[in-house]
């Protein structure tokens, strides 16, 4: 009886002691923790994949409650991810434009030809430095994917020797812009589906002896354009995303076919030109009667 | 006492028998030649001629903008038919002066008269060394003027010439060093007077007997040098290989032999140096061998800079009847570029064209497995590096691993690990790409960061 009233008066005492020594310890070395980047922290998805440009969620939480970060930094949460950072920042989120990566070469292995035969790592980087031309356009998709190992959302592949983007999968990290050693990808509003799909600099006769698929520089893109959205600089058209208007005037008229539009984009600006042709021609008319 | 060897080192085949007792011949261009601006090390050159401007052999095309940085010349008669991009030995495009050749060979000078340069000052020297647009031959291109006028010319104490030639098939320098011993002597005699406490050291492996002789011929009864006949051993020819050699000395990679009391420059540089700075020659020039199983009459050839490499094949017979070269070389099978076509002008430190009529690299890519960890690339390595441990950090991507616990900066990427791999690896590929993934690093890093 005596040994059980010593052992818990032993016990009590030593857990007093204890209990005092934690609280003393926990007021003494508290860390401060801000609330906001916990919360920040909660909603961020937490994949670690550094496409944010910061070490792992933990870094980019931090950087977004000190405001070094935008809130819609997380490229892979996208918009539902940033709303709710918002939300905890106390800020609204800007409506960002959703944007795809997209790839600026067309060369398949059905219009463009192979110079070399590369055999070692395959990756285009390495496939770069070991010097030989691979592929007989020096501009083009070397397709040796190593956009494709990088994605960290499996949302771009090669296929038929040049990398494909499926929007659908993308979300806008930029780390296969990056990777790309010929910088053939570039990010563009996802709902602007005009664009050129070449990055050669070769002037005409050079582009079209190694791909037919090339831009050639004729301007004629250019000429066509009503929103001065589409300029040839250095053998080279580019849009505008900006202004471009989406109208497909330049897609129509391409010799090579380089510029690109969606089948469903193309019927709509073929629609929409002819209803105004039918308006021209009824307004022609009705001022004929009149 | 210094041992005569270097840490690790491979045997691979030899194939020098083809062409090690064909004298050397010139070759001459049939049409157009090419000269690059920028094929050596440094800031390109700056082009001095216009389109239809007339030129000589010996004039300068272009002269060498900064301080790194050499000269270009013409090694033909002509006009200047276009300044323009043109594919190059390396596959890309790059800025060149395409020269018309009127195939009289007119030149500016004779430079049949010998100077003494004893009564030259070291200014004297290096800016004939530089007028004369000599880069590194042995294969780097590295601005030779430059290299001469290290910070301490004191202590300099060997200036190595490097005829080891370990590279397979080549044999040029072998036939350089058997016909004109005398003039690398003089050569050698012109940069040992630019430094004062140095030996001239003239390094030949023991399979080129014949040049080792006449090399002694030539430098007994000279002050201060010597011929190394050292054992046959592949990367021997590498300059830490060589230091290694003959000072006994093992130097980082961010030093620069100079840093420790070496300058190592090449058979033909050497022989370019003497023929600028006695007789005011240019480097018009240089000696290549055309050799491989494909090649008809392989041999050793005087190569205008600027020659088509198909030009040069012409010249070697052609190929053999019915051969289909699978591997074409600017160099040999070791250290050589794999060429994609031979519609590429000749660079001044391309040492030769190898046709092969098999490629190894693509036998060995469909043998290819893992890393059996038998460790054979390890006694290999004339870094004394861990291949096998570098490929598994790079494949990790663990490129800091790499570069600090590693020190796979260190890699002289000579290929022997790769050579020796009995699981056909694509080792050297690998530290080639994470050397230069750490360099471009490195740049950002310096440039201020990304972001």
């Amino acid at each position: 009886m005596q040994g059980i009233i010593l052992t818990t008066l032993v016990i009590t005492v030593v857990g007093i002691i204890v209990g005092f020594g934690l609280v003393f310890t926990a007021k003494k070395f508290y860390v401060e923790v801000d609330e906001k980047e916990a919360a920040v922290r909660e909603v961020l998805p937490g994949n670690n994949c550094g496409a944010c440009g910061y070490a792992g969620c933990d870094a980019m939480a931090a950087a977004i409650s000190k405001g070094e970060a935008p809130v819609n930094g997380c490229p892979v949460g996208g918009s539902p991810v940033a709303e709710k950072v918002a939300e905890i920042m106390g800020v609204s989120a800007e409506a960002a434009e959703k944007k795809t990566a997209f790839v600026r070469c067309s060369g398949t292995c059905d219009v463009t030809a192979n110079q070399g035969n590369y055999v070692g790592i395959q990756d285009c980087r390495a496939a770069v430095l070991a010097g030989v031309s691979v592929t007989s356009c020096d501009y083009g998709c070397l397709g040796f994917g190593s956009c494709t190992k990088i994605c960290p959302a499996d949302a771009i592949h090669v296929i038929n020797g040049v990398a494909v983007v499926n929007p659908k999968k993308c979300v806008a990290c930029g780390l296969c812009v990056k990777a790309c050693p010929r910088g053939l990808i570039e990010l563009k509003p996802e709902k602007k589906q005009v664009a050129v799909r070449c990055s050669s600099h070769d002037k005409g006769p050079q582009v079209k002896a190694v791909c037919t698929a090339g831009c050639i520089g004729c301007g004629l893109c250019e000429k066509q354009c009503k929103f001065d959205s589409i300029h040839v600089e250095g053998n080279l058209a580019h849009v505008n995303y900006e202004t471009c208007a989406q109208c497909g005037a330049c897609v129509s008229k391409c010799p090579v076919k380089v510029i690109t539009m969606s089948d469903r984009m193309k019927a709509a600006a073929a629609k929409k030109a002819e209803a105004e042709k039918a308006a021209a021609e009824k307004a022609a008319a009705e001022a004929g009667e009149n | 006492m210094v041992g005569n060897s270097f840490r690790g080192g491979v045997h691979p085949k030899e194939c020098k028998e083809r062409s090690r007792d064909v004298p050397l011949r010139s070759a001459d261009p049939k049409g157009d030649l090419v000269f690059l601006l920028g094929q050596h090390i440094g800031t390109p050159a700056r082009p001095v001629v216009k389109k239809n401007d007339p030129v000589l052999a010996g004039q300068i095309l272009a002269e060498a903008d900064g301080f790194v940085s050499a000269h270009v010349i013409c090694s033909c008669s002509g006009t200047v038919k276009a300044l323009e991009k043109r594919r190059t030995v390396s596959g890309r495009m790059m800025d060149c002066i395409v020269i018309q050749n009127d195939g009289e060979y007119r030149c500016t000078g004779n430079w049949d008269k010998r100077d003494e340069f004893t009564a030259l000052r070291t200014e004297e020297i290096l800016s004939r060394v530089k007028a004369a647009g000599i880069i590194g031959l042995g294969g780097a291109g590295f601005p030779t003027h430059v290299k001469l006028a290290p910070k301490n010319p004191q202590a300099i104490r060997y200036v190595i010439v490097n005829g080891t030639e370990c590279e397979p098939w080549l044999t040029c320098n072998d036939q350089l060093m058997r016909t004109n011993a005398a003039e690398i002597a003089d050569g050698l005699e012109v940069m040992l007077a630019l430094f004062p406490n140095a030996e001239g050291v003239v390094c030949i492996e023991d399979n080129k007997p014949e040049a080792a002789a006449a090399m002694q011929k030539a430098v007994s009864g000279r002050q201060k040098m010597r011929v190394q006949v050292l054992p046959t051993k592949y990367s021997q020819g590498g300059e830490h290989s060589l230091i290694r050699v003959i000072s006994g000395i093992d130097y980082p990679a961010d030093m620069l032999p100079a840093d420790v009391g070496c300058l190592v420059d090449n058979v033909g540089t050497v022989y370019a140096i003497g023929r600028a700075v006695l007789y005011g020659e240019p480097l018009l020039s240089h000696v290549m061998t055309v050799s491989g199983d494909a090649v008809s009459h392989p041999g050793n050839f005087w190569v205008r800079e600027g020659t088509g490499f198909r030009d040069l094949l012409e010249a070697a017979g052609g190929l053999k009847e019915g051969a289909e070269p699978k591997k074409i070389l600017a160099g040999g099978p070791m250290m050589g570029i794999a060429m994609g076509s031979l519609d590429v002008p000749v660079q001044r430190n391309n040492n030769g064209l190898t046709l092969l009529l098999t490629d190894d690299n693509e036998a060995a890519e469909k043998q290819a497995t893992a890393c059996l960890r038998c460790g054979r690339c390890l006694p290999t390595c004339p870094a004394g590096l861990l291949p096998q441990m570098m490929a598994a950090a790079y494949e990790a991507g663990d490129l800091d691993r790499f570069e600090k616990k590693l020190y796979g900066m260190e890699c002289v990427l000579c290929g022997s690990c790769t050579f020796i791999c009995p699981a056909k690896r694509p080792l050297t590929q690998m530290f080639r790409q994470a050397k230069a993934e750490i360099q471009t690093a490195r740049r950002i890093r310096a440039a201020g960061g990304e972001k």
